[in-house]
């Protein structure tokens, strides 16, 4: 079983979550598509611990589970709290910083 | 292998799909399905803790959380096509493209030396030989990543509880507000009209009747309004018509749809009565 293959996938997927990253506005779907990335790089950091034989990958994917959550929770804190003020979930309508 | 080359196409298929799903639910259980793969992916690569972790904080918890947030946004909420900034989201796709083709080619073409695979590590078995790293080599990131779920905790409760800016009404007050309202605009102090009570239909979606026979608008809910689904008092005078016209080419009272209404005996009146009584079914 060879790595390679799985090592693309995860580029794919990655590559995938950045382009959502940089297309979408609901703040939800970009959320999600940094989800998507992080489970790339999951599943690049799992096939190396099969290539090296060794269990240091396999706890890295797990560090990443944990932040990965923690991130979720605050930012759809932050999310909800937006759109409680602003009545919207678009990252566009958040510029108020900007004037 | 034949694991992974069944799960890819799918994963890639629903990754794609969030990207280009109009709708905010639908891109969350696509993601859901490119997780569930990845949970499958982990488990043919000897990572058994990994894949029951993904299913329980991905696919379980984190997604969940989407899911109701995406109530509390509005479920409806899709995506706006306007770009903001102009041919932003050509340049991310023409980045996005070379981005990913320079990391498949690159990731491809890399030999990283033979798989050792992970029977030796995982000889005690697998969540004994995380836990080996967990406690010893990692315990401080492991300290360190308590000390973050309880900050993002405590960070969440914080953000997410509002304050009440104004105090709470008493009904005293609400009555006085109401009589001030009266006095300046002439609002009716009363409760709304109740819908279709003098339009012979009780149904909510059926305006009651002004006695000038317009309608009452404010005895339908503006959601209703808003969705167009509110019966009008003619089409509605139509049905009925219909229905008499029916009770009387047979002679009886008989309303289509409702073969035992009609009491029997001397309780039975004249059907040009039954016109004026009750309801109608529609």
């Amino acid at each position: 079983m060879s790595e390679t293959p799985f090592l693309v996938l995860s580029a794919i997927l990655f590559t995938i979550g950045a382009v959502g990253v940089l297309t979408r506005r609901n703040a939800l779907v970009l959320f999600m598509c940094v989800e998507l990335m992080l489970n790339a790089t999951n599943l690049a950091l799992v096939t190396f611990s099969r290539v090296h034989g060794n269990l240091h990958g396999q706890v890295t994917a797990f560090f990443v589970m944990v932040v990965a959550a923690a991130e979720v929770v605050v930012g759809l804190a932050i999310i909800v709290t937006i759109f409680r003020t602003r009545r919207s979930a678009s990252v566009d309508d958040a510029s108020l910083l900007k004037y | 292998m034949i694991a992974f080359w069944l799960l890819a196409p799918v994963m890639v298929a629903a990754a794609l799909g969030v990207l280009f799903a109009r709708k905010a639910v639908h891109a969350a259980l696509l993601l859901a399905v490119v997780m569930i793969g990845l949970a499958v992916l982990y488990l043919v690569q000897e990572a058994p803790f990994l894949f029951a972790v993904q299913i329980i904080v991905y696919t379980g918890a984190i997604l969940m959380l989407f899911l109701f947030v995406m109530m509390l946004v509005g479920v409806d909420a899709s995506d706006s096509v306007v770009e903001t900034i102009k041919g932003q989201r050509l340049f991310a796709i023409i980045v996005g493209l070379l981005f990913g083709s320079v990391l498949v080619l690159g990731v491809a073409q890399v030999s990283v030396g033979a798989v050792v695979g992970l029977e030796a590590a995982n000889a005690d078995g697998n969540i004994q030989g995380l836990a080996d790293l967990l406690f010893s080599r990692y315990a401080i990131a492991f300290e360190g990543t308590a000390a973050l779920l309880i900050t993002a905790a405590m960070g969440t409760m914080v953000l997410a509880h509002s304050e009440r800016l104004k105090p709470r009404l008493s009904q005293q007050e609400m009555a006085a507000q109401r009589m001030r309202d009266y006095a300046d605009s002439g609002k009716h102090p009363g409760p709304l009209p109740a819908p279709g009570v003098f339009a012979r239909h009780n149904a909510v979606d059926t305006p009651a009747l002004l006695p000038d026979g317009s309608t009452a608008e404010l005895s339908i809910s503006r959601v209703l309004a808003a969705r167009g689904t509110v019966r009008s008092a003619p089409h509605l005078a139509d049905d009925i018509e219909e229905l008499t016209q029916h009770m009387h080419d047979d002679g009886s009272s008989n309303i289509p749809g409702r073969p035992d209404a009609t009491p029997k005996g001397p309780l039975e009146g004249d059907p040009s009565d039954r016109r004026d009584d009750g309801e109608v079914q529609p």
